[in-house]
């Protein structure tokens, strides 16, 4: 006799918690074949402000811990991944043509992309920072610090692999982030939140959202509490709205231009410069004297 | 020319002479545009005054640039590209090395015309202003060969052509920040002064001439708003670089979506200057002073809210008194002078609005009236208002003068987060004998620049720029060269 198999029920994943959308909405998502694989929740502008507002909050314990500290839950992060590569794999492949092998490369990419940026926290304030050689009494040096909140756009493809490279560059420099994974394959970024959960990551500091990016990118842009905005794969007019939008709290915008086989370039996607726009460089002066 | 000022200053007791030299400074009396390497009279045939704040006598009359004058322009900086960009670095480095030496032997000259033209004490164009324009060109001149060095791991390229748009309050300096690493990494440049503060710009341009820098590398445009919208809007700019209000960058981003224009933005700023009980009080008072008072306060990172621990309100209140009283307003050509004339009528006005609702709002206002201000000219007195509250109008908004506002706290934390209590966040200050004390609060203070134990210090290696709203992207030292270059 064949056995009831028990589907998942994917939620969002705010403030250290799987709910459901406020909004009580679902999405049906249709497999290769056009059967309904799954529902994902479909976020509502106020998930997206509660996100917001626990991310706030948890930006000053994520940017006040050590370099060395959120280095090591990136690297948990990783772990986590690698052990559920099989189960990553799987779910990119649901919704797009792509195949597994390829998908198991997308996966293999995301962990090396988390062991690389968690290498990179306690380092790159070394090669972005430096001391000035000012001609006075005093001692001058510019650090670079973190922005506070970043809001992250992810492309459609590579879902994986483009969600995890967004994130971890501002994550690494001590932001917290909100994430709305892609629209039309959100799968990976439904179940990511279970390998933060699982990594050490504090309540907040990730967040994750699923649905439809023309129901909350005015949001996003407007939302006076988010610093930064990284975002790949948009349109004009998307991008439009984003830089208007942000105008009025000058936000920082990073629109990424990388494309197909750029994702797995770790020079282009995971280096110093991918991480300088998510960093404010702070200079401090302090008078040099014996007396 | 300046008036003389010897009868103003007699309430203080003291008898000065009158500024004992007034170094001989031709003014052309039309002043053009500077286009691909010639000086042009504007398409537009429109011409505005430009006048001495501290006189009300006009010196001279500048070309207002129109939409045609600015495409030309645009395009001369357009043509001059493909030849400066890919001209060695070694070689670009001689041209600027070139301009800060002829900055140096020319000194005295833009000195004077500085402060003829914008109104700020020569001691500060002498001292401050010409030796930082200078040395700007000449720390950028240095890195133009050895941009690799900056960006580890990739490869550096200019981003084309540059419009900048610059204020009235550093005129030269403000031209040296923008130019110099547009220069150094390889840009071609438009520039557009403040109408107010034009003079000191078109006679770099001289200078430029006299280096032989390729003809459209370089190019000014001068007017007001709406040559500065011609420029900031023209569709064959690859970058624009504004200094100035809050209020025109956010404008200027909201028109640029889209067009993938790079955009770098030094806007306002309320900065707070902090200081503990356990500070050097002289020195903070010091600190106080050249905070809110340099420039006659026209300084985006000026110390405008003072925040005072408590225990030492009272020493702090009467040694401030104190020494704004000994403050010398008035002829900026004096080199006695501390505070010169106020850079326009309107910012006059608006100056004396805020001091207005300061008082209405409930503050109480300290000026230092001991002082005869000239009758021509525009003037205003140094002042401070205590009984602030966070709330008040002159505790949020950026006045752009010598306005201070006093405020208390009691703990570290309150300090710390009424200081970050604002949407921007250029500079602040912190005073304390304390080294833990010092650094744990310049780490939580949100603002791209922390002055401990000191304030309003500049420097070409030093990068200058702010957080949140006081816009994105820093001028000066290694981080101020990445606005202008494309990492491939």
């Amino acid at each position: 006799m064949s056995r009831l198999t028990v589907p998942k029920t994917y939620k969002l994943y705010i403030g250290g918690k799987f709910p459901r959308t406020e909004s009580g909405r679902s999405i049906p998502i249709q497999d290769r074949k056009g059967d309904t694989a799954a529902h994902i929740c479909h976020a509502s502008r106020k998930d997206f402000r509660e996100a917001v507002e626990v991310a706030a909050k948890a930006a000053s314990s994520w940017s006040g811990i050590t370099g060395y500290l959120r280095g090591q839950i990136l690297y948990r992060m990783a772990e986590m991944l690698e052990g559920r590569r099989e189960e990553f794999a799987a779910a990119i492949c649901v919704t797009s043509d792509t195949k597994i092998a390829a998908a198991r490369k997308e996966v293999d990419a995301s962990v090396d992309r988390l062991v690389c940026f968690a290498g990179w926290t306690d380092k790159y304030q070394q090669v972005l920072g430096c001391q000035n050689p000012v001609a006075s009494s005093f001692y001058n040096f510019t650090v670079p610090v973190s922005q506070g909140v970043t809001c992250v756009v992810a492309p459609d493809e590579p879902s994986l692999l483009g969600l995890i490279t967004l994130i971890a560059a501002p994550l690494c420099a001590g932001n917290t982030v909100i994430a709305l994974g892609s629209q039309k394959h959100p799968i990976p970024t439904a179940i990511f939140g279970e390998v933060c959960q699982t990594s050490d990551v504090p309540a907040g500091a990730i967040n994750l959202l699923t649905g439809k990016r023309a129901d909350i990118i005015e949001q996003i842009a407007d939302h006076r509490q988010v610093a930064s905005v990284s975002a790949a794969g948009l349109s004009k007019k998307e991008r439009v709205t984003i830089e208007v939008g942000g105008a009025d709290s000058l936000k920082r915008v990073c629109f990424s231009a990388l494309k197909n086989n750029d994702w797995y370039d770790a020079r282009l996607c995971a280096s110093p410069w991918a991480i300088e726009p998510f960093v404010e460089m702070k200079t401090i002066w302090h008078p040099s004297a014996s007396r | 020319m300046a008036t003389e000022t010897t009868t103003n200053i007699q309430a203080t007791g003291w008898e000065y002479s009158a500024a004992p030299e007034r170094f001989p400074i031709s003014i052309e009396e039309t002043n053009k545009l500077f286009i691909d390497g010639k000086f042009i009279s504007p398409k537009s045939r429109k011409w505005f005054a430009t006048t001495n704040p501290a006189t009300d006598e006009k010196l001279a009359d500048i070309a207002t640039a129109g939409a045609a004058d600015v495409n030309a322009a645009v395009a001369s900086a357009k043509k001059a590209l493909p030849k400066w960009s890919k001209l060695a670095g070694s070689e670009r480095a001689k041209y600027l090395y070139r301009i800060a030496r002829r900055i140096q032997e020319r000194a005295r000259e833009f000195a004077v015309l500085e402060t003829l033209d914008g109104g700020k004490p020569i001691k500060e164009s002498r001292d401050v202003d010409i030796p930082l324009v200078a040395q700007h060109f000449f720390y950028c001149a240095g890195w133009a060969d050895k941009l690799e060095y900056a960006f580890p791991g990739r490869n550096v390229q200019p981003i084309g052509v540059c419009a900048q748009i610059i204020p009235w309050n550093f005129p030269l300096m403000m031209a040296a920040w923008k130019l110099a690493p547009a220069l150094a990494c390889g840009n071609t440049c438009v520039l557009k002064p403040a109408e107010t503060t034009s003079l000191t710009a078109l006679r770099l341009a001289e200078v430029l001439q006299e280096v032989e820098l390729p003809e459209g590398v370089v190019n000014i445009v001068t007017g007001a708003g709406d040559t500065g919208k011609y420029l900031a809007e023209h569709k064959a700019i690859n970058k624009l670089a504004f200094t100035g209000s809050t209020h025109v960058g956010k404008m200027l981003m909201r028109n640029s979506a889209g067009t993938g224009k790079r955009l770098t933005l030094e806007l306002g700023g309320k900065s707070a200057n902090i200081i503990f009980a356990d500070a050097a009080i002289d020195q903070a008072v010091e600190g106080i002073v050249s905070g809110i008072y340099f420039n006659q306060g026209h300084v985006c990172c000026a110390g405008s809210r003072l925040f005072v621990e408590e225990p030492i309100l009272e020493e702090v209140i009467q040694k401030l008194t104190h020494r704004m009283k000994s403050l010398r307003v008035g002829d900026p050509m004096d080199k006695n002078t501390d505070v010169g004339a106020i850079n326009s009528r309107s910012q006059l006005q608006t100056i004396e609005q805020y001091i207005k609702t300061g008082v209405a709002e409930g503050g109480q206002l300290h000026e230092a009236n001991n002082q005869q201000l000239p009758s021509k000219g525009n003037w205003c007195n140094p002042c401070f208002f205590t009984d602030i509250q966070p709330s008040h109008t002159i505790a949020r908004e950026e006045i752009f003068g010598p306005v201070l506002s006093v405020m208390t706290f009691r703990t570290p934390e309150e300090a710390i987060s009424r200081a970050n209590n604002t949407p921007y966040g250029l500079a602040a200050g912190v005073w304390t004998d304390k080294g833990s004390k010092v650094f744990e609060v310049a780490k939580r203070l949100e603002a791209g620049i922390i002055w401990c134990n000191s304030y309003n210090r500049f420097d070409a290696a030093s990068p200058f720029g702010g957080f949140k709203e006081s816009g994105f992207g820093r001028e000066g030292g290694m981080q101020g060269l990445k606005p202008y270059v494309k990492l491939v």
